[in-house]
């Protein structure tokens, strides 16, 4: 029996698992070969159209992964059987390797590592050189009320310099790294059913409804539509405060109407209610990321994960209070908080969390283009 | 209650105690709560492995007369019983097996108000899309659902509280005593499992062959380490009426390097019909290509079984890769069947005769792994008698099966309502089910997804029984 031996040593050495992609690659094998999760998400779907997973395989399948916690909590071989399948942890751990090895520029692409530190020192210097900024440009931090007037404060065209092309770099970064990862992967022709259904399944985030409606895992093994919601507020939040300063450039060089705009403006009505959002969502989802079960996701990125809420909710709160208090003495130093505060953020976003919006909306779309090609193969029946 | 306890019992008295944590205990924990009893459920594992079998399983086989949500087509009550029927060889009894089949079509909203959700079969489980309901997240998200439920009406649970014996009087159960605890109730549900994983009671039950070995020895247990059929054993001394043969157990033939319990379904191999099986000497032992695999997968671990050392080795070559549901661990590789014998342990010489006089008499026609097609060998003993094809196209690869018991047949002789019997007759607050009565109505053999099937019907009965019983018994102390 010498060579029972040997196979079962074998056996232990490859449950011991090497990088992360080699871990989500053994899991997979084990995954492949049981298949009770099929319905939950896209990942199992993918899987058992493969029968071995290389690298791109498995970054692909990691960043199709929602981290939505079902198939664990419904797994037989989780921790503690000894084949420890812990497929949310391994995806997770193998999309930080994803957003660090497809970062542009590349040198950047460590910045993920050392995410948390790198929010925060962007969000420090941010304000700080706003605050600076405001010195210099008055000599103060307080004044007389300036009836909302921004631009009393610093210059419309340095703040749409500034800004514009901070947020051209982090557009930039994050479609160079997109296309780096599509690239990678050429999943074939892309058709418009294939994008339709993927932006869908983006914008209603599908894949954390658990398959069955009744949502994704938190704290233990129950469904909540939770995460999916604050996820909404958070997501759409975002989007209408971007709509509000869309509008508003358009107010600004389209209809020579510079700010201050008055409460019931469209700008301000949008700003305030993706502002809400963006308090909300991120407030919820900070509470639910707190009572997360310990074996979801990777302990090391809950960093990273909270940093950037905090910055979204920051930065709502920052908005909001400068809306509030616009008419007062104060304006000048909030205005110079919230901008260091959105400067911070879109300076970050290409290197923190923000990054698992463009690969998981890549990879289901290259799920949505792969389900429409003929499987390869002809797996007879168990 | 008005009825005053002995103080030593502090414990308040439960109208139900369900001993057992799979999917009859909880079956019937769920049914006598609902039915207004107070239900203690004690699971003799901890929480982390709880549920015994019920954790590895993936569906539920049941009749309907048209096609419902996950279900197609139309699976009638007749042709559930023939293929039943069929499979145990007649070792059944109609009464109880007709009682699960119709229970088995309208358990499902049931399951469903629970918290069990379903999904359409898996990938490579088309020929069960018509017969079985598969668990969405499979037989522990099943479980983790009847948990939460039970807790949510109030049921109580202690996990690690493996009951070892039954306090019984006239028939009648009294306590049960668990970590040395006597705990008193009402009725009774024993849900305990079967005895599987005890690996001294199989050597016993499959003692000693004419080779002097002790096969159970190198049997893996496919489930639980926590169905050690304790209670089986104990209502045996107690001369409960038993039914079934100890060394009837479902077997299948398992990768060797799967762990010794709870490998589950994931160390099977599906490559038996693509390629041949030889035994330790390098032998071949039956027709690999007897019939499709679904049916004939369940008798490979008796077949290997009776192997010496009990082991077999499933060889295949390059032409078979994509062709079979991918298994756990990877094949052992070569790149010549000479390397491939060397790589196994096997005996180079015997393995080349082999291989080689199967790849000669093969008569490959037209290959189609989707029929019983006319690839078949001439001359050969034992013949390979469909997709019989040379195993000649490198690289090769061999997998050492061993036999892998799913569970035994073992268990309590019962009736329509689950009770449990002592000389013929039937206990007045005394219910079993799942595994432990599963031989009433599956004396050997299997299909997919029956166990489940009779574990949701009987968990069901008893619980609604037990409740009542309790209730009943309730009502006349008051009175």
């Amino acid at each position: 029996m010498q060579s029972l031996d040997a196979l079962a040593r074998e056996a232990v050495a490859l449950a011991g698992g090497g990088s992360p992609v080699d871990e989500v690659a053994r899991q997979m094998q084990i995954c492949n070969a049981c298949r009770y999760c099929e319905t939950f998400c896209a990942v199992f779907p993918a899987m058992t159209r493969r029968l071995e997973f290389g690298a791109g395989d498995v970054h692909y399948l990691a960043n199709l992964c929602h981290n939505c916690g079902a198939c664990l909590h419904a797994c037989q071989y989780a921790p503690p059987h000894e084949f420890a399948v812990n497929v949310p942890r391994a995806m997770a751990q193998v999309r930080r390797e994803t957003y660090a090895e497809y970062a542009w520029p590349r040198a950047f692409g460590a910045l993920y590592r050392r995410n948390g530190l790198v929010l925060a020192l962007a969000t420090a210097g941010g304000l700080a050189l706003f605050l600076v900024l405001l010195l210099a440009s008055r000599g103060t931090l307080g004044h007389a009320p300036l009836a909302g007037d921004f631009y009393a404060i610093f210059p419309h065209a340095m703040l749409g310099w500034m800004f514009g092309a901070a947020f051209l770099f982090a557009t930039l970064a994050l479609a160079i790294g997109a296309a780096r990862f599509w690239r990678g992967q050429a999943p074939g022709p892309v058709s418009g059913g294939a994008v339709a259904e993927a932006a869908r399944n983006a914008l209603a985030l599908t894949y954390l409804d658990g398959g069955h409606g009744d949502g994704c895992n938190e704290e233990d093994d129950a469904f909540t539509l939770a995460r999916r919601r604050w996820h909404h507020f958070t997501f759409y939040g975002f989007l209408l405060c971007f709509a509000a300063t869309c509008v508003a450039t358009l107010y600004h060089y389209g209809l020579g109407r510079p700010a201050p705009y008055p409460l019931t403006s469209l700008p301000v009505l949008l700003g305030t209610l993706g502002g809400i959002g963006l308090l909300v969502g991120p407030a919820g989802l900070m509470w639910l990321n707190l009572r997360r079960h310990p074996l979801h996701g990777d302990p090391r990125q809950r960093p990273m994960d909270r940093a950037f809420t905090v910055l979204l909710f920051a930065t709502s709160l920052t908005g909001l209070a400068l809306l509030a208090l616009r008419g007062t003495g104060a304006m000048a130093l909030l205005l110079a908080i919230h901008l260091g505060t959105v400067l911070a953020l879109f300076l970050t976003l290409p290197y923190g969390k923000f990054a698992h919006a463009v690969y998981r909306v890549a990879a289901l779309l290259k799920y949505q283009v792969e389900r429409r090609q003929a499987s390869r193969l002809q797996l007879g029946s168990d | 209650m008005a009825v005053s306890r002995p103080l030593a019992y502090s414990s308040p008295m439960h109208d139900v105690l369900v001993i057992g944590g799979g999917n009859a205990a909880l079956c019937a924990a769920l049914m006598a709560r609902e039915a207004g009893a107070s239900v203690l459920l004690l699971e003799a594992s901890p929480r982390e492995w709880r549920g015994g079998n019920s954790q590895h399983t993936r569906n539920l086989r049941c009749m309907h007369d048209a096609p419902q949500d996950v279900l197609v087509d139309a699976y009638p009550e007749e042709e559930f019983w023939q293929d039943l029927l069929k499979v145990t060889g007649g070792r059944t009894d109609e009464r109880l097996a007709r009682l699960v089949i119709r229970a088995s079509s309208t358990c499902r909203p049931w399951m469903r108000r629970h918290g069990v959700r379903f999904q359409p079969s898996l990938a490579g489980t088309l020929h069960l899309s018509r017969t079985n309901a598969f668990f969405m997240g499979g037989g522990k998200a099943l479980v983790n659902a009847y948990y939460r439920s039970a807790q949510a009406l109030g049921v109580e649970i202690r996990y690690e509280a493996p009951v070892d014996r039954l306090e019984l009087r006239d028939g009648r159960f009294v306590a049960a005593y668990a970590n040395g605890q006597r705990i008193e109730a009402r009725a009774c549900v024993l849900a305990a499992g079967g005895f599987e994983s005890n690996r001294e009671w199989l050597r016993e039950a499959w003692g000693r062959n004419e080779r002097g070995e002790w096969p159970a020895d190198n049997f893996l247990i496919r489930g639980t380490r926590f169905n050690q059929g304790v209670l089986i054993r104990h209502m045996m001394e107690q001369r409960a009426d038993i039914i079934g043969d100890p060394t009837q157990a479902h077997c299948v033939a398992i990768d060797a390097r799967a762990p010794l319990y709870d490998g589950g379904i994931v160390t099977r191999v599906d490559a038996v019909s693509l390629g041949v099986m030889v035994n330790r000497d390098a032998l071949r032992f039956y027709d690999e290509g007897e019939d499709f695999w679904p049916k004939r997968y369940a008798i490979w671990g008796r077949l290997v079984a009776l192997q010496p050392g009990q082991v077999g080795y499933c060889i295949i070559d390059s032409k078979a890769i994509g062709r079979f549901m991918p298994p756990v661990f990877p094949g052992v590789k070569a790149d010549t069947l000479d390397e491939l014998a060397r790589a196994l342990g096997l005996p180079q010489e015997a393995f080349l005769r082999t291989l080689g006089a199967y790849n000669a008499a093969c008569r490959v026609g037209r290959f189609d792994h989707t029929v019983l097609d006319d690839c078949h060998t001439e001359g050969l003993a034992p013949p390979k008698t469909h997709w019989a094809r040379p195993v000649d196209q490198p690289p090769f690869f061999g997998y050492a099966l061993r036999p892998g018991i799913t569970f035994t047949y073992l268990g309590l002789k019962t009736d329509d309502r689950a009770r449990v019997y002592f000389g013929g007759a039937p206990s007045a607050n005394l219910f079993v089910a799942g595994e432990m009565m599963a031989g009433n109505v599956l004396g050997q053999g299997y299909t997919a997804g029956v166990g489940m099937s009779i574990g949701t019907a009987f968990g069901r009965i008893a619980g609604t029984q037990a409740a009542r019983a309790a209730l009943q018994e309730g009502v006349h102390a008051v009175a």
